[in-house]
């Protein structure tokens, strides 16, 4: 390696900064050129002069931020190649939500990955995760402790279906992320069999239009907001989790509060989350999933940007990686509602 | 183990009552025995294994995983059983643990040394579930919001008796039971409870509605004070004597000095209490001996134990309980004198001639810290199991009241968790509001709409699920709240704790600034000593 990885990448207060690119990916703050791996709001976040990102990435941002979210943008397609003062990017998928992408960044011989967020089950509403070989692999690490094992999401959304069998006149409640975990929650839902109507909470109505409209069904889709109280019984609904505990959710005659989340696995939080009905579904990757994926980059190095940065990067230095945490603060934050 | 695994993992998110009741009938149903009496043992908290430890288990883990990994998860987690199951290494297939009645007797069959190999192969054979409940089962105490009572209420449906007719069986029994679902099912008699002490299901009061007073004859009752202790039933003949509490939990343990003091031979219903020098004292001397497995000499001797009788159900083998009231109590009377010990004593009666007469008699009791209030009883009543309307009533003191300020608020559970529910309130500290309670209930379903309307207007900070409210002298909601009684706390900041407290009323009206002060809660509680400087808040309400 003719440089060193921090002459490429390093961590400043606005996030991670790229000198000879002399852009930002994923920046907390507003900066004047902004790579953005997907378009949750902790990593796409508005006021940047300059945005480089996924169709989907930038589509989604303008449907949440507003058209005016940022000065000027420019679709990076999966699998091209962008030279961005003697940078090569490219984008490539990480199979996170729709539009999620990895960054791999070559210059002078040194490639990192930014992974941002991703995970390694199956989803068919976003193209799969695959390895990328590099130097330094910078990965997350929401679930990054041996406690975390994701189980098969089908078996998930059969205890959903099992419970909705079980109290037909009970209205059900699912507790999923606006972007990304309610479509895959619906997709699962419809792969399982379930054809009947799905109510959805306004806030989820106008990125899950996006996610039909980019060509994935997701069946009879239907305003929770305006059915009568009786049509609800027995009802399926989707909302974010926030508003299982808001105001909004007392339309609803007894419901079954479900909560579609990898935290879901932990009893206490689940319990803390109002979860009668946990479904351990996750859009991260899991404990195995983590430590399956760093040997598979080949990368010498691993930094770790958030989450349970301090269990990963234990077992990389047990293993032999050179390995660090990057402590950058601000990630995740939109998780606080079960929404991992 | 798969069937039982499955029950606890939902009756651990199960927040309503009836839905519990319904998942375990549903089991007990399902499950042949033995399986289904050790769950119902381990759900009573009825099963014990001395020998697997959280240490066992904690070096079982060390063998399987990192240990900074281990810290780290176990840290994350919060609970050892939830930690080692999620982390233990998965298997590539599941095998075949066997029941779960099979692996109770093997946890007690298994030599010392042998169980930790047995524990691992049951571990590696179990998903994470099964894991979760094996952990759960060998180191006690599931909680899972579960207690022993609802449990074999549960099991009483099964058979569509009566929850009391098992709590009479109960103690004659052990696990894993099968008389008990044989007699359930029609397939055998009734489990014979005459030759055991066992608990008999109390008969309970209703408060007294003062209105309905003017309809009662005062020549028909008879008038008792109500202590404050704990209500218990003494079993005992010659040589053993089995105490229980009001909901059938045996506690003779916690209280040898009385178990061993009371010469009489029959089933009592009484109240323990304290006595210092002939005196009754507060129901906080009886807290010092509560939830103890084991008692000391000095404990014994500073809080010794004693029994105020109210009512005889048995007398020897023969069951009282149909006589009139007075006839049992002239037995009690000659069972009392014979027993003859200073432990055991008669409930005096409150002689009255009318209502204004007795009630004065109750007013005059507020100078007594260890009266409640006052027990009407129907002369003529036969002693019933449950809460029958008419016979009994409990007329407690009005309660203490105070003015306190709305401090913070959390949300509930089951049907109220969209709403605010549960409120932490405090009173004036010289400048500050320092918190002196949490209550939850008192309040009415429109009350509680507007309560959770103001907490979600004026919330100025978030902790996780707690909502901190505006309070200050500027703006505040007052909460006048009442109380059964005031104990020095080491828990609480302000040094006090108030025994049930409950919102008795909304004061919209009353400017936040002339809510009351610590001062008065100190007074209050200085009249009232001794404190303890130790608190066990939870206890029966006697009646």
């Amino acid at each position: 390696m003719s440089v060193r990885p921090e002459d490429l990448l390093h961590p400043r207060p606005e996030g991670l900064y790229c000198p000879p690119g002399n852009f930002f990916i994923d920046p907390l703050q507003p900066v004047g050129r902004a790579l953005v791996t997907h378009a949750h709001s902790d990593h796409a976040r508005p006021g940047h002069g300059a945005v480089l990102a996924t169709r989907e990435t930038l589509d989604i941002m303008a449907i949440r931020l507003g058209a005016d979210f940022c000065g000027t943008r420019q679709i990076a397609p999966y699998g091209e190649t962008i030279v961005e003062g003697g940078v090569a990017i490219r984008f490539e998928p990480a199979g996170h939500v729709l539009g999620s992408a990895q960054i791999l960044l070559e210059w002078r011989g040194c490639r990192i990955v930014v992974s941002g967020d991703y995970k390694r089950q199956a989803d068919p509403t976003t193209p799969a995760f695959a390895p990328i070989s590099c130097d330094v692999f910078v990965t997350e690490a929401t679930f990054g402790l041996p406690v975390f094992r994701h189980p098969d999401p089908a078996a998930e959304i059969a205890k959903l279906l099992a419970s909705l069998r079980r109290f037909p006149e009970r209205a059900h409640l699912v507790g999923a992320y606006s972007l990304g975990k309610a479509q895959r929650v619906i997709r699962l839902i419809r792969d399982a069999g379930y054809d009947a109507p799905i109510h959805l909470h306004g806030a989820l109505e106008k990125v899950t239009r996006y996610y039909t409209e980019r060509g994935i069904p997701l069946g009879d889709l239907r305003p929770a907001t305006g059915a009568a109280r009786a049509d609800l019984a027995g009802a399926l609904v989707l909302c974010p989790p926030a508003s299982l505990a808001d105001l909004w959710s007392r339309r609803f005659p007894d419901p079954v509060t479900a909560v579609a989340s990898g935290w879901m696995r932990i009893k206490a939080r689940a319990r803390q989350n109002g979860a009668e009905l946990p479904l351990v579904i996750s859009d991260h990757a899991d404990w195995p999933d983590l430590t399956a994926t760093l040997p598979q980059t080949g990368a010498g190095q691993i930094w770790v940007t958030h989450g349970q940065e301090d269990a990963l990067v234990h077992w990389c230095q047990a293993g032999g990686w050179a390995a660090r945490p990057l402590r950058l603060v601000g990630y995740g934050d939109e998780d606080a509602g079960g929404a991992a | 183990m798969r069937a039982f695994a499955e029950l606890i993992d939902r009756l651990a998110f199960e927040p309503r009552r009836n839905a519990k009741l319904a998942l375990m009938t549903d089991y007990f149903r399902a499950t042949p025995d033995p399986d289904r009496g050790y769950a119902l043992a381990a759900l009573c908290g009825a099963l014990d294994f001395p020998a697997a430890k959280p240490a066992l288990l904690k070096a079982l883990i060390a063998e399987r995983a990192d240990p900074v990994l281990f810290a780290l998860a176990y840290d994350y987690v919060g609970d050892l059983s939830e930690t080692i199951a999620l982390m233990w290494p998965a298997q590539p297939a599941e095998a075949e643990t066997g029941r779960l009645g099979a692996i109770v007797a093997a946890l007690g069959e298994t030599h010392r040394a042998a169980l930790p190999a047995r524990i691992a192969a049951w571990l590696d054979a179990l998903d994470e579930q099964g894991r979760w409940a094996l952990l759960k089962l060998m180191t006690g105490g599931l909680r899972i919001g579960v207690s022993a009572a609802l449990a074999r209420q549960a099991v009483a449906a099964l058979g569509g008796v009566a929850a009391a007719e098992v709590e009479e069986v109960w103690h004659a029994i052990a696990p894993p039971y099968p008389a008990l679902f044989a007699w359930l099912e029609g397939r055998g008699p009734r489990p014979d409870a005459a030759d055991a002490l066992t608990f008999r299901a109390p008969m309970l009061a209703h408060p007294l509605d003062e209105a309905e007073l003017a309809a009662l004859d005062p020549a028909d009752f008879i008038a008792e004070w109500k202590w404050d202790g704990i209500r218990v039933q003494a079993a005992a003949r010659p040589g053993e004597t089995r105490l229980f509490s009001r909901s059938g939990d045996e506690i003779t343990a916690a209280f040898p000095d009385l178990a061993a003091g009371l010469g009489f031979d029959g089933v009592i219903d009484g109240e323990l209490v304290v006595i210092h020098d002939e005196t009754v004292a507060p129901f906080s001397a009886v807290q010092q001996r509560l939830n103890r497995k084991q008692v000391g000499a000095r404990l014994l001797a500073a809080f010794p134990a004693h029994l105020i009788a109210y009512d005889l159900l048995f007398a020897g083998g023969e069951d009282l309980r149909a006589l009139p009231l007075l006839a049992r109590r002239a037995r009690l009377e000659a069972l009392v004198t014979a027993a003859g010990t200073a432990r055991l004593r008669l409930s005096p009666l409150i002689p009255f001639a009318d209502w204004p007469e007795l009630a004065a008699r109750r007013a005059d009791s507020a100078a007594d810290p260890a009266i409640e209030g006052v027990m009407l009883k129907r002369r003529d009543s036969p002693y019933l199991a449950g809460r029958p309307w008419g016979p009994w009533f409990k007329w407690k003191r009005a309660p203490d009241l105070v003015d306190c300020v709305l401090m913070y608020a959390q949300r509930g559970h089951g049907k109220r968790s969209s709403f605010y529910s549960d409120f932490t309130f405090g009173v004036w500290d010289g400048e500050r509001l320092v918190p002196v309670g949490k209550a939850y209930f008192g309040f009415t379903d429109a009350e509680l709409a507007e309560l959770d309307q103001f907490v979600r207007r004026n919330t100025i900070n978030r902790f996780g699920p707690v909502r901190e409210v505006a309070h200050g002298a500027g703006g505040g909601l007052v909460l006048e709240i009442a109380y059964e009684g005031l104990q020095v706390s080491t828990r609480h900041r302000s040094g006090i704790a108030m025994r049930f407290p409950r919102i008795h009323r909304i004061r919209w009206d009353k400017p936040a600034a002339e809510a009351d002060r610590i001062e008065t809660l100190r007074e209050r509680l200085g009249a009232a000593p001794p404190p303890s400087r130790r608190t066990v808040p939870a206890r029966d309400d006697g009646g």
